[in-house]
C-alpha cells in the first residue's frame, strides 16, 4: 500500500493543478477585470528579471562564441560563427535560459508571496472584502508572466547576440552592421515562430506553477517556504518538459 | 439593577424581533475531528451578542461559516434573511458588504500602506464614490481608531495594537449592518483595550449595528455584551445575559467568569 502512496498523492496533485488551470481559464474571460493590477504586475514582474536575463544573456552569447570558434576553425568555417550562434541562441538557449531565470526568480516569489497571504489570511480578507483574490492575484501574475517572458526573451536573444558580436570581435574583426546582417540572413520565420511561441508557454507555467503553489501552500512559515521551492523545481523541470515538446511539434510541423 | 431586569426580558427565546443571522444546527468537522456539532444560535437586530468559548473550540471556525470563507457540513446559516449556501458569487459579495469582519490575526494586506487597506473594500465602491469622499471616509474612520497619523505606514510599521486598530477600521469601512469581531482586544494593553470596547458599543449604538463579539477579555464582555453565548462542545451550551452567567451554578459556565 506504501508503494502506491506517491503515486496516488501525484495524482491527486495532477487534478488539482489541472483544476487550477481551468478556473484560470474560466475567470480570466468573466469581467471585471483587474487591469490595474495586471499592468503592475506586468511592470514588476519585467523589471523584477530584466538584469538578470539581461546579464545572462550576454553572458552566453559571448561564451558560446569564444568556445564555438575553435571547433569551427578546424573545419575552416570560422566566418559561419554568426550563423551558427544566432540560431542557437535564438532557437534554443535564448528562451531556455530566460524561462529558467524567469523561474527562478518569478516563480519562487510567487510562491512566496502568495503563501504568505494564505498564511496570514490576507487572501481570506480580500475574498471578504468582495474582490475575488484569484482574479485579483492569480489570474493577473499568470497573465502578466506569460506575456513578459516572450518580451524579456527577446531583449535577451538581442543582448545576447550583441555578446557575439563582441565575442568574435576579440580574434577577427566584423562590425555591427554586417554581423547583424549575417544574422538576419541566417534566420528564418520558422526559426523565431516557435522559439518565440514556446516562451508562451514556459511563462504561463511558470506563472501558473508558483501561483498554485503559493494559493495552496500549507499553514505555517515552512509551508511558505515549501511553496516557494517547489514553485522553483517543478516550474524548471517542466520548463524542459515544454521545451521537448515543442521540438516534436515543430518537427511534424515541418518547421525544424 | 435596573438594566439587568431589562436583558433578561430580552433573553427569552423564541424572539419575535427580526433576527439578522440565524443559526440553524451547524455542524463542522476537520478530517475526523468534529468542531461545531449542531450549533445553533440567533443573532437578532442591533444586538451584540458575545460568544465564550475555550481556545479550539471553533469560535473562528463558527464566524467563518457565517461569512462563507468556510462551508459547513451541515446545517443552515441565513444571513439578512439570505440562506448563505444558496447564493452565487455576485449575491455572496452582495451580501458580505453588509457585513464587517475582523480576523484574529488582522489579515492586513502587509505589501499596502494603511491607506490602500482602508481603500481595498471600497473598490467596488469606488465609481459611486469620489476621492475625495474615500479619503474623508478613510480619515473619519482611522481618527475614530485613534491612529489617523499612521495613513501613509506600511503595516509592518506599527505595533500589533495599532495593527488590530486598523483592521477594526477596515472591518468598519463600508458602515456595515452586521460586524463580526473575531477577538479584538486580544493583545492590546488594558486603556486601548477599553477603548476598542467603548468604540464597539459606541458604533453599535451610533449605526444600530448588530454584532457578533468572540472575546475572552471580561472587561470587553462585561462592556459589550447584549448576550452572551458559551460554545462548548460544539454546541451552544448556554445563552443569557452577562449577569445571568455569572450568577450560574453552573461549573462550566462559571470558569469562564473566574
Ligand atoms: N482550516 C482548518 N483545517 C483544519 N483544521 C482546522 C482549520 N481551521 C480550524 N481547524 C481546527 O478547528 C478547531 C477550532 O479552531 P478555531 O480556530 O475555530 O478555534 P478558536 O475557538 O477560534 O480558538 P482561539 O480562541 O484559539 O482562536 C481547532 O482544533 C483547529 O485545529
Ligand atoms: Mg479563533
Amino acid at each position: 500500500m506504501k508503494l502506491f502512496a506517491p503515486i496516488r498523492s501525484f495524482l491527486s496533485e495532477t487534478g488539482s493543478v489541472a483544476r487550477f488551470v481551468s478556473r484560470y481559464f474560466q475567470e480570466i474571460f468573466q469581467p471585471r477585470y483587474e487591469v490595474r493590477q495586471f499592468i503592475r504586475q506586468c511592470f514588476t514582474i519585467g523589471y523584477k528579471s530584466l538584469p538578470l536575463i539581461g546579464i545572462t544573456g550576454f553572458i552566453m552569447g559571448l561564451v558560446l562564441t569564444m568556445q564555438l570558434r575553435p571547433t569551427l576553425l578546424s573545419y575552416g568555417v570560422v566566418s559561419k560563427l554568426p550563423v551558427m550562434v544566432s540560431l542557437a541562441i535564438v532557437r534554443e538557449i535564448g528562451p531556455v535560459i530566460s524561462a529558467l531565470i524567469f523561474a527562478g526568480k518569478i516563480s519562487s516569489s510567487m510562491g512566496a508571496e502568495l503563501g504568505s497571504m494564505k498564511v496570514t489570511e490576507q487572501i481570506d480578507a480580500m475574498e471578504v472584502s468582495g474582490t475575488n483574490p484569484f482574479k485579483y492575484l492569480v489570474v493577473t501574475r499568470v497573465l502578466a508572466a506569460t506575456l513578459m517572458l516572450p518580451v524579456l526573451t527577446v531583449l535577451s536573444d538581442a543582448i545576447g547576440l550583441y555578446g557575439s558580436y563582441l565575442g568574435v570581435n576579440i580574434k577577427d574583426h566584423t562590425s555591427l552592421g554586417l554581423f547583424f546582417f549575417e544574422v538576419f540572413n541566417t534566420l528564418h520565420f520558422g526559426d523565431v515562430l516557435p522559439a518565440t511561441i514556446k516562451t508562451f508557454f514556459f511563462g504561463f507555467a511558470i506563472g501558473i506553477i508558483g501561483c498554485y503553489k503559493g494559493y495552496n501552500s500549507s499553514k505555517g512559515t515552512e509551508g511558505v517556504g515549501r511553496a516557494a521551492n517547489s514553485a522553483v523545481v517543478i516550474s524548471s523541470v517542466v520548463v524542459f518538459i515544454i521545451d521537448l515538446l515543442a521540438v516534436q511539434i515543430t518537427d511534424v510541423l515541418g518547421l525544424n | 439593577m435596573m438594566t439587568e431586569n431589562i436583558h433578561t426580558n430580552t433573553t427569552n427565546e423564541p424572539s419575535t424581533i427580526d433576527p439578522v443571522i440565524v443559526i440553524k444546527d451547524l455542524k463542522k468537522g476537520f478530517g475526523d475531528r468534529v468542531v461545531l456539532n449542531g450549533f445553533s444560535i440567533e443573532l437578532r437586530r442591533g444586538e451584540s451578542l458575545v460568544v465564550l468559548g475555550k481556545s479550539g473550540s471553533g469560535k473562528s471556525v463558527l464566524i467563518k461559516c457565517i461569512i462563507g470563507l468556510m462551508l459547513p457540513d451541515s446545517g443552515t446559516i441565513e444571513v439578512l434573511g439570505k440562506n448563505i449556501e444558496s447564493l452565487d458569487h455576485k449575491h455572496m459579495d452582495e451580501l458580505r458588504s453588509h457585513i464587517g469582519f475582523l480576523f484574529q490575526s488582522n489579515a492586513l494586506y502587509d505589501s499596502m500602506t494603511i491607506r490602500e487597506n482602508l481603500q481595498f473594500p471600497m473598490r467596488r465602491h469606488l465609481g459611486r464614490l469620489t476621492r475625495q469622499e474615500v479619503n474623508s471616509r478613510i480619515m473619519e474612520t482611522l481618527t475614530n481608531v485613534g491612529l489617523a497619523n499612521t495613513v501613509d505606514m506600511l503595516p509592518s510599521e506599527l505595533s500589533g495594537g495599532m495593527q488590530k486598530r486598523v483592521a477594526l477600521a477596515r472591518a468598519l469601512i463600508l458602515n456595515p449592518q452586521i460586524i463580526l469581531y473575531d477577538e479584538p482586544t486580544t493583545g492590546l494593553d488594558p486603556i486601548t483595550a477599553r477603548e476598542i470596547s467603548k468604540l464597539i458599543t459606541d458604533i453599535q449604538h451610533k449605526y444600530s449595528t448588530s454584532s457578533i463579539i468572540i472575546s475572552h477579555d471580561m472587561n470587553c464582555v462585561k462592556q459589550t455584551a447584549d448576550r452572551v453565548a458559551l460554545l462548548l462542545n460544539g454546541v451552544c451550551y448556554a445563552i443569557g445575559t452577562y449577569n445571568e452567567l455569572l450568577h450560574s451554578d453552573d461549573e462550566n459556565i462559571k470558569q469562564f467568569f473566574e
